[in-house]
């Protein structure tokens, strides 16, 4: 299975690399490092987001109530900034995750505790997190000259090349692919999205591992919705509205499988990058927003067929070992 | 329709010339990889008779019924329908042919009315193409109707028990023109009342002339309704007859009979000190009153019907589902099992008999299979250690011979028998006290069979203490040194291992006669 996962995710580098160099066969520079280094920090927050919903989907579940658990987050520290711009940023980025973790347990303990199906809770959630924000702030915009300069300035803050935002969403990367390679939890999660049955007689408490990957989805919110307040400096009800889409576009592209139990960082990442990548040529490009939504449709529409016909040659082989035991 | 009449009329005929079958079928055989699940099999099946099939769990009876169901195509042998041949290449051509299955738990839509059940797939139109549901309304009232069923045609299936659904099955049986009925195992799962009201509706059947084909482990209702029989063993057809010239005893004897010592070799183990006590365990719905014990070195056998209550027994005993009484002692020491982890910490685990759905874990490698219940050991402050998991995987698929190319290599492209041993491999690298082995060899080939075997003589040699769950007569009088037979989710017997025959397992697991 890894070599196929590595032929599958090199595929999709090959297609990233292959769809820079159209992009930059029309428009030179788009390749430049300094280009792709943009188009990359464009992408962290799509990439960071992708990486829990691909715990999630690995669970056999599913949270489209990322961008709403973002928007409620960034707004709640926006208003906090704005309301005492003396609170030091980490402080608000520390409670920021931990909001973004309270609102991603609370998908997950509906879902673990209750046994509702995870699309069900998350469209809930979705609902109620986007109407609380609109609540606390009264419909109102925090607009850049509201936040702290410290509060607007971090993400863009650059180090070693990089901007801050980058840096973040690469520590991301790291520490998620640590959590599934290097840690029990990240095995329970491939267990349990594999073979829920068989994961209950292993002894791993399938309700908790999904528990614990709504948790980890919701504080990578949460993070995330400082990250794009900040980044974008402006706050209000609609933020990110319809993003849960693009992160969900971008693990399937990447290869997660919505079945569950499949998946890796690279892909999740990789697929992340290649909607970053459409989305930032098409306007270069002089497309019109409406061919951009159609031609990242098509993108997924495409990544899925593939993975589909991946799936069905694994069918095959299982079917030629039988032949041969015959 | 006029091949119908004239089967009718054969019915009629005097008795001396007996009458011609519906159904026959002929020098039928099917392999599978590695099993012949048949080998030149004869049945038939004659209007307004039922026709008892008898057989030990896996002589070949449901492969019979899916290839007379369109299911399973035969590698050899004929299909006779009046006398004519005829091929069943899908289930669709079985039902039009007048083929109908009810099977143990019926296979029909739960979220459906019951008129759309009778008539899915048969729908009758009116002339703008439409379902006329005015028609289906009446026409399932009617069927209802001729099979004394008082079941409100507009209620949906899920409202119903399973004895309503089965005569919902029968319905839609009748409603394609079924000439052929074929029943598998449909008292199952009924209490007695409702068997009693099945008898009846067999009995209706045969009135209206319908072949039936009745499947059954029950002695006392294969006396009850049938006409003939036919005994399948190892799959073949060992004989066939009219009920009224045979005994009991007899067909408990052609069902089983064959010498089974010599197949299946327990090597001689010391039995050690008692490792397990099981007090009064119970469950509302599953099981009642079971008390055993267990010791080291000792494989402890449960024989029963399919549906006695044994798996359900056991995933209490795992910890899966919750019993509503009961105690366990590990040693001397009382312990509560509420969870599978908490079993697996006490040194119980569970091979369940269904590894492709409680089992092995496909999409995940082999080592990774191995090591999920014991990364505790293999991780060091909580991250995993590749070269720990790696060595040992190795040391316990080596250990029970798991042929694959690498460690690495998802579980999913092994052959049944070698995800088998993943999952044997993957509870002994938990180094247990207690192992339940549920059906071990259930559809696996001879050689893996053997293999299982020997290694379940092997790890009693060791002091491992088995509990072997098995529905197969040869290996658990081959393996067992004691045998507890459960019977409709109580104990029906227990037997040591010296002087115990087929016969007195099959007694006590049909509750016919007296065990001894």
């Amino acid at each position: 299975m890894s070599t196929f996962l590595k032929s599958r995710e090199a595929m999709l580098a090959l297609a990233l690399v292959a769809l820079v160099a159209l992009v930059e066969s029309r428009f030179r520079g788009f390749a430049a490092p300094g280009n792709l280094a943009a188009v990359f920090n464009d992408t962290s927050v799509l990439m960071i987001l992708a990486l829990g919903q691909m715990l999630v989907i690995m669970t056999k579940c599913i949270d489209l109530s990322v961008a709403a658990n973002l928007a409620l987050t960034g707004m709640t520290v926006a208003l906090v900034n704005a309301a005492a711009p003396g609170v030091p940023v980490v402080a608000l980025i520390a409670l920021a995750v931990g909001l973004g973790l309270l609102l991603g347990a609370f998908n997950g303990l509906l879902v673990w505790l209750l046994d509702i199906p995870p699309i069900v809770v998350t469209l809930g959630t979705l609902t109620i997190y986007r109407g609380v924000v609109f609540v606390i702030s009264g419909g109102e915009w925090i607009n850049s000259f509201e936040m702290s300069p410290a509060f607007t300035a971090l993400p863009r803050m650059v180090i070693l090349g990089l901007p801050v935002l980058s840096w973040i969403a690469l520590l991301v990367v790291l520490l998620v692919a640590v959590l599934v390679r290097l840690t029990p939890l990240g095995r329970a999660i491939l267990a349990v999205g594999g073979n829920a049955h068989a994961a209950v007689y292993t002894g791993i408490s399938v309700g908790f591992t999904r528990f614990m990957a709504f948790v980890i989805s919701g504080g990578l919110a949460g993070l995330c919705g400082y990250l794009w307040v900040s980044r974008y400096a402006v706050a209000y009800t609609d933020v990110a509205v319809g993003f849960e889409l693009d992160v969900v576009a971008a693990c399937v592209i990447g290869g997660v499988s919505i079945a569950g139990g499949i998946g890796t960082v690279g892909g999740a990442v990789l697929g992340a990058l290649f909607l970053g990548v459409i989305k930032n040529a098409l306007p270069v490009a002089g497309i019109s927003p409406f061919w951009q939504l159609a031609i990242s449709g098509a993108a997924i529409i495409v990544a899925v067929a593939l993975n589909a016909r991946a799936e069905r040659t694994k069918g095959r082989i299982i079917l030629k070992s039988a032949e041969h035991a015959a | 329709m006029n091949d119908q009449s004239l089967a009718r009329a054969a019915v009629l005929r005097p008795p001396a010339a007996g009458p011609n079958p519906v159904l026959r079928l002929s020098g039928i055989g099917k392999s599978f990889p590695g099993v012949r699940a048949l080998q030149d099999v004869e049945l038939a099946l004659y209007p307004g008779q039922v026709t008892a099939l008898i057989g030990e769990n896996g002589a070949g009876k449901s492969t019979l019924v899916k290839i007379l169901t369109g299911i399973y195509q035969p590698d050899a042998g004929r299909i006779e329908l009046d006398g004519a041949p005829v091929r069943f290449p899908t289930a669709l051509s079985a039902t039009q042919a007048g083929v109908t299955a009810i099977h143990q738990e019926t296979v029909l839509f739960d979220d459906l009315t019951v008129v759309e059940n009778i008539f899915l797939g048969h729908q009758p139109r009116n002339r703008f193409g439409l379902l006329d549901w005015g028609r289906m309304t009446r026409e399932a009232k009617a069927i209802l109707d001729r099979i004394g069923a008082r079941i409100d045609p507009h209620v949906t299936l899920r409202e119903l028990g399973i004895a309503s659904k089965h005569l919902v099955a029968i319905a839609r049986a009748l409603s394609v023109e079924a000439r052929v009925v074929v029943m598998d195992e449909p008292t199952a799962a009924l209490s007695q009342t409702e068997i009693e009201e099945l008898y009846e509706l067999v009995d209706r059947l045969k009135a209206d002339g319908k072949a039936i084909l009745f499947i059954s482990h029950k002695f006392d209702e294969i006396f009850r309704i049938a006409d003939r029989y036919t005994v399948f063993r190892d799959g073949q057809m060992v004989e066939a007859g009219l009920i009224a010239d045979v005994t009991e005893d007899h067909l408990v004897e052609r069902m089983v009979g064959r010498s089974v010592d010599t197949i299946f070799p327990k090597r001689h183990a010391a039995i050690g000190p008692e490792v397990l006590a099981v007090e009064g365990y119970s469950h509302p719905t599953e099981f009642e009153d079971i008390s055993f014990t267990l010791r080291r070195g000792e494989i402890l056998g449960f024989y029963g019907l399919v549906g006695a209550g044994r798996s359900e027994f056991m995933q209490a005993l795992f910890g899966v589902t919750k019993p509503s009484r009961g105690t366990v002692r590990i040693g001397r020491q009382a312990v509560a099992i509420r969870s599978p982890a908490e079993a697996i910490g006490h040194g119980i685990v569970y091979v369940p008999e269904d590894r492709g759905k409680q089992g092995a874990i496909r999409p995940l490698p082999i080592v990774q299979n191995v090591t999920l219940p014991s990364l505790g050991r293999t991780s060091r402050k909580g991250f995993l250690r590749m070269a720990e998991e790696f060595a040992l995987a190795r040391r316990y698929t080596e250990r029970l011979d798991l042929r694959a190319s690498a460690l690495d290599q998802p579980v999913g492209n092994l052959s049944g028998g070698n995800q088998q041993k993943v999952v044997i491999a993957k509870w002994l690298a938990t180094q247990p006290r207690v192992i339940i082995l549920d059906e071990p060899t259930k559809g696996i080939d001879v050689g893996s069979k053997a293999a299982v075997h020997e290694f379940m003589s092997e790890l009693a040699a060791e002091g491992l203490s088995v509990i072997m769950v098995s529905s197969e007569i040869p290996e658990i009088l081959g393996m067992s040194d004691r045998v507890i037979v459960m019977r409709e989710g109580r104990l029906a017997a227990e037997f040591p291992r010296e002087g115990l025959t087929p016969e007195m397992l099959v007694r006590a697991a049909a509750g016919y006669g007296r065990a001894a």
